[in-house]
Parts: C-alpha cells; sequence; structure tokens
C-alpha cells in the first residue's frame, strides 16, 4: 500500500499526521468535503421557513388590533403590547390557566405511564421467552396502522357510559400505552440489556419484577426518555379526541384556542398571544431537549 | 422428581405468566378503547343512533345511503383527497432535498437539524390559527407579498383549490422538517463506497443524487408514504380551524371527512348512526389505499431494487 491509513499513521507517528492524511483524503474523495456556500444559502432559507412563522406570532402578540389591521406584513421588530396581550388571554373568560393545568397533568401523566408499560412489554418481548411472543410482537406493530381515530363515535358513548365525558381521564387513560412505545422499547431493549445482566439477577433470587425493576429499567433510561419527549409533545399538541370529549369548561390547551378564536376573532393580538401560551412551554422543551428528539427520529427512521 | 418446594412452584409460575403479565396493558388497552370501538362502529352505523337519545332501530344500510344522497359527503371526499395530495407529494420531495442538504460535513449538524426540526413542536391548532391569519383573503400577508409584486390577490379560503393549498402548507410546515429528518438518517445508512465509487467515476453531484441517493431511500419513501396516508386521510385540527366557524367553509370548500364525521355526529343533526357510517367508509377507503400501497411496495421489493428492506 503505498498510502498510509489514517488509523495506520496515529499508530506510526502520531496524531498531528494522523489529521493530515485524513484532511487529504476528505479533499480527495469529495464526499467528506466541506459544503459549499450554496448548501449553507439552501439551509438558511429553510430555516427561514420554519421559524417567521413563529416569529409572526410573536410579532402580532406583541401589537394591537388596529396595528395588524393596518399592516398584513408586520414590522420586523415586536410591539410593546406582548405582556398586557398575555394577561389580557389569561384573565380573559376562556379558562386558560385551568387548559395550561390540564394540558400539563395530560402529558406528564401520559408519558409516565406510556414510557413504564412500554419499558415493561419492551422487556418482555425482547428477553424473555414465552409461547407466541414474536406473534404478538407482530400484532403489536400492525396495530401501528389501524386508524383508531375512527372509532370515536363508540368511544365516546364508552366515555358517557362511564361519566368520563369532559374529565381528565378520559384523554389519559386511551393514551396509557402505545404501540409504537413498544415497539421502541422493544428494539432499543434488544440491543442494549445484556442476557447476563438478566441472568445475574436472577441467580441472585431477584423476582421477575425485581428483575426489571434494578436491571431493564435503568438500562432502558436513554430510549425511555426520548419516548417520554415524543409522547409529551404529542400529549400536548393532540386536539380532535380532547375538543369533542373535554368541552369548554375543562379544556386542553388546543382546546382553549379553539374557544379563544371563535369568542375573539376580530382581535388578533390576542388570539396570538394565546397561540404563543400554548406554544412557548413546547418551545422550551424543545431548547432544553431538541437534541434528544432529532436523535429519536433519526435513530427510529433507521430501525423502523 | 422430587417435589419442588413453593418456593421455587412461585418461582416458575414467575417466569412462566410474568411475560404475559408485562404485555397484556397495550392489548387490554388496545382492544378497549382501540379495536372494539372501531369494529362497534359498523354496528353503530346500522342504527339510528342519537348524541343525546342513544341507541334506536337498527335500520339496515339506511345511514349509508342518506350519506350518498348528501353533496356535503363528496365535497369531504374530494377535499380529504386533494389536500392530502397537496400536502404529501411536495412535502416528501422538500423533505428528501432538505436531507440531501444536511448530508454534507456542515459545520453545527445539530443546529441546522434543530431548525428544521422546530415547528414539528407548535401544535396543528396553532398553525393552523397562525396560517390562517398569513393566508386571510383581506389583509393576510401572503396577498400583500402578492400585492408587492404587482400580483392580483389570492382567495385563499374562498376558492376551494387554493383553500386547499393553504391548508396543506400547514401540514407541510409542521412535518417537512420531521421527514427531513428521517430521510437523512437513511442516506447516511447508505455506504459511503457508493457514493465513492460514484464520483469516482467521474459523475457529478446531481447525478448521484438522482442514480445512487433517491434509488436507495426507496424503502424510507415507502416508509413515510404510509405513514401519510394513514394520518393524512384523517386530518381534522388544520381545517377545522381554518376559519372561526370551522364547518368547513361557505360552499364546504375545505370539509374534510373527519371533520363531516365531527359535524353529523356532534353538529346540528346529533346523528352517531351517519357519523359512524363515514367513519366506517373512511376506514374502508384507508384499508383500500394501505392494500394499494402494500402491492406496489412488494412489485418494487421483487423487481429487484437494492437495498428494500
Amino acid at each position: 500500500m503505498s498510502r498510509m491509513s489514517g488509523p495506520m499513521a496515529q499508530q506510526l507517528v502520531g496524531k498531528g499526521a494522523a489529521r493530515a492524511i485524513h484532511r487529504r483524503e476528505r479533499q480527495s474523495f469529495g464526499v467528506n468535503k466541506r459544503p459549499s456556500w450554496t448548501t449553507y444559502a439552501v439551509l438558511v432559507a429553510v430555516l427561514l421557513v420554519s421559524i417567521y412563522p413563529i416569529y409572526f406570532t410573536v410579532l402580532l402578540a406583541s401589537s394591537d388590533a388596529a396595528t395588524i389591521a393596518r399592516n398584513p406584513i408586520p414590522s420586523l421588530v415586536p410591539g410593546p403590547n406582548f405582556f398586557d396581550n398575555v394577561s389580557r388571554v389569561l384573565g380573559s373568560d376562556i379558562k386558560f390557566w385551568t387548559a395550561l393545568a390540564n394540558s400539563t397533568i395530560v402529558a406528564v401523566v401520559t408519558s409516565v405511564s406510556v414510557v413504564f408499560f412500554a419499558t415493561l412489554a419492551g422487556f418482555a418481548f425482547s428477553k424473555l421467552r414465552f409461547r407466541g411472543r414474536n406473534g404478538l410482537l407482530v400484532f403489536v406493530i400492525a396495530t401501528m396502522a389501524v386508524p383508531t381515530q375512527l372509532g370515536v363515535v363508540p368511544l365516546f358513548i364508552l366515555m358517557s357510559e362511564l361519566g368520563w365525558v369532559g374529565k381528565l381521564q378520559a384523554v389519559i387513560v386511551p393514551g396509557m400505552v402505545t404501540a409504537f412505545g413498544v415497539f421502541w422499547m422493544t428494539q432499543y431493549l434488544r440491543d442494549a440489556l445484556p442476557f447476563e445482566l438478566i441472568e445475574a439477577a436472577r441467580v441472585d433470587g431477584a423476582s421477575m419484577i425485581r428483575t426489571f425493576w434494578s436491571v431493564a429499567l435503568p438500562a432502558a433510561k436513554p430510549a425511555a426518555a426520548m419516548l417520554a419527549l415524543f409522547t409529551f409533545v404529542g400529549s400536548w399538541t393532540n386536539f380532535f379526541w380532547p375538543f369533542i370529549i373535554l368541552g369548554s369548561a375543562n379544556p386542553t390547551l388546543p382546546v382553549a384556542l379553539q374557544l379563544l378564536q371563535a369568542s375573539y376573532f376580530k382581535d388578533y393580538s390576542l388570539i396570538m398571544a394565546g397561540v404563543v401560551v400554548a406554544t412557548l412551554p413546547l418551545i422550551a422543551v424543545f431548547v432544553v431537549a431538541g437534541r434528544q428528539l432529532v436523535a429519536g427520529i433519526m435513530q427510529g427512521a433507521v430501525k423502523g | 422428581m422430587q417435589s419442588l418446594t413453593w418456593r421455587q412452584r412461585l418461582s416458575r409460575l414467575d417466569v412462566k405468566l410474568s411475560p404475559y403479565l408485562y404485555i397484556s396493558p397495550f392489548f387490554l388497552l388496545f382492544f378497549v378503547v382501540g379495536l372494539f370501538p372501531l369494529l362497534y362502529t359498523a354496528w353503530v352505523s346500522l342504527h339510528d343512533w342519537h348524541l343525546i337519545g342513544g341507541q334506536g332501530e337498527m335500520i339496515g344500510f339506511a345511514n349509508y345511503v342518506a350519506v350518498f344522497d348528501q353533496p356535503n359527503f363528496y365535497r369531504a371526499l374530494r377535499n380529504t383527497f386533494s389536500i392530502f395530495i397537496l400536502s404529501s407529494v411536495p412535502q416528501i420531495i422538500a423533505a428528501i432535498l432538505i436531507a440531501y442538504f444536511l448530508d454534507t460535513n456542515l459545520r453545527a449538524k445539530t443546529f441546522w437539524r434543530m431548525g428544521v426540526l422546530l415547528p414539528y413542536v407548535v401544535a396543528p391548532v396553532a398553525v393552523s390559527m397562525i396560517f390562517s391569519k398569513i393566508f386571510a383573503d383581506q389583509s393576510g400577508a401572503a396577498n400583500a407579498l402578492l400585492a408587492m409584486f404587482g400580483a392580483d390577490p389570492i382567495g385563499w379560503h374562498a376558492d376551494p383549490f387554493w383553500a386547499h393549498v393553504a391548508i396543506a402548507t400547514m401540514v407541510n410546515f409542521r412535518w417537512t422538517g420531521y421527514n427531513a429528518l428521517i430521510f437523512l438518517a437513511a442516506m447516511q445508512a447508505i455506504p459511503r463506497e457508493v457514493y465513492e465509487a460514484a464520483i469516482v467515476d467521474g459523475a457529478r453531484r446531481w447525478r448521484t443524487f438522482f442514480s445512487v441517493t433517491v434509488p436507495m431511500l426507496k424503502p424510507t419513501i415507502i416508509f413515510v408514504v404510509i405513514t401519510s396516508t394513514i394520518g393524512g386521510l384523517q386530518i381534522f385540527d388544520e381545517p377545522r380551524m381554518f376559519d372561526t366557524m370551522g364547518t368547513g367553509g361557505a360552499d364546504k370548500q375545505w370539509l374534510t371527512l373527519t371533520m363531516y364525521i365531527y359535524e353529523l355526529g356532534w353538529g346540528a343533526q346529533k346523528s352517531f348512526g351517519r357519523a359512524a357510517a363515514v367513519s366506517w367508509i373512511l376506514f374502508a377507503i384507508i384499508v383500500v389505499i394501505g392494500a394499494i400501497n402494500f402491492f406496489i411496495t412488494r412489485r418494487i421489493a421483487s423487481s429487484g431494487g437494492k437495498g428494500d428492506l
């Protein structure tokens, strides 16, 4: 071989040389070359498209009805009325505080529950031997393609029978474990949890549930965190079913937004302030954990 | 064989029963709130069933006949498909292109990836409220922008086609970046040697894109098409919030099938029977399209495309 490979160079002549060779390889092959400015220009344009509508919302939420009516395209500098508009939304006859609390409760309880039950099922599917395992797992995966939203009429009848119309449990209970979650945790634990760990716990005399609790659950943490994030976002943005079952007395945030739009449709500064109130918590989550969301989507795509 | 102590017996039972116990919450919940309601929908659709009055007489297929007799059903069918096509086709093309630009040796990779994903955390309801302002017929930013270029304003709400474009734009806004990341992951799984071979053969960038990247993405494209079909045909949030009334416009220009289900069941008619009939029709449509997808996929797979699942 006439040319030294990177790792070989590192062994023989140290890191500096390895880096230089690596750089040369990059240039010669074009695949790992730094992209040209056009690539950045395209991506900046894409980013502007994804950010502008959100910024537009902030601009309107900090303005007032008259200014908005005058300028269809708002000036890029926010107005002075943001906090005023937000407090008007929170003080309106739409129960925004209730909605904020409800959305938080539903999203947190649903996420915790999905993670727990999905990890439990994922542990069984990936690591325990039982009759019918493969068939049942295929069944779980197949249910992901079932449009269960179309069972909305009987589900409503069922909730009426239970006396749950207008109550949060009507939104929480149907979402307590998902096929996606089970599939996700099964895939993850298959690689991440070595059989030796389970056997060690079993030899120590741990029961199955104790093994799950002390071995599987800790091993599942990274995937569980991602699953919790996706469930949280899904729950926070969910509209169709809460809209049908909850009503105006006990809304979640998307339901409250619909009520806001219906009753204050002339004042866009107020409506957009409501949108900001409903969206800001998830944006905050995104700033902290967006990296995990990106990683989760990309891992799911490769495995799924 | 020596008799087992009760402790050993318990342990055996634990090993045997625990797996079923652990997977049971999913199955229990799926049967009670997923499968049973879906199947029971067929039963409800054969009855005269009122939101408040409850179950009435069995009336055979009268609900279906009544639904097939209403022009709004056909409008909803047309609108649903139109919005679906306008949101899925451009979205998948844009997502692949964005993924292609992301699949380079960028500086600050995570920044760009997070940037395209940002719209995903905005609820569809909120997205719809933002874009119905941007696409307002009289005072919207879109028409103001058109006016700056001397173009005539568009009836984003008045005209069915443009209403569909506006609603599809909302869907595309929220999902393009998400799908771009899925395609990006698939692109990164393509072995670098394949590209290097193409480059050594003298293929230019765009030629590599069309003859290497896109064919290798086939399984991922199929996956994205199938998931967006199931979700897209049930679209509700965006068209529901496109105006303040939520009834799909004066001439039902953007009434979708799921909105129609809501209107029949919880609107003026309060007819659960008819709402169930439309649910069942939409279910049948999704099953048929799913089957078509499946056969096309099989066709592609058996025609020997490389990199198929």
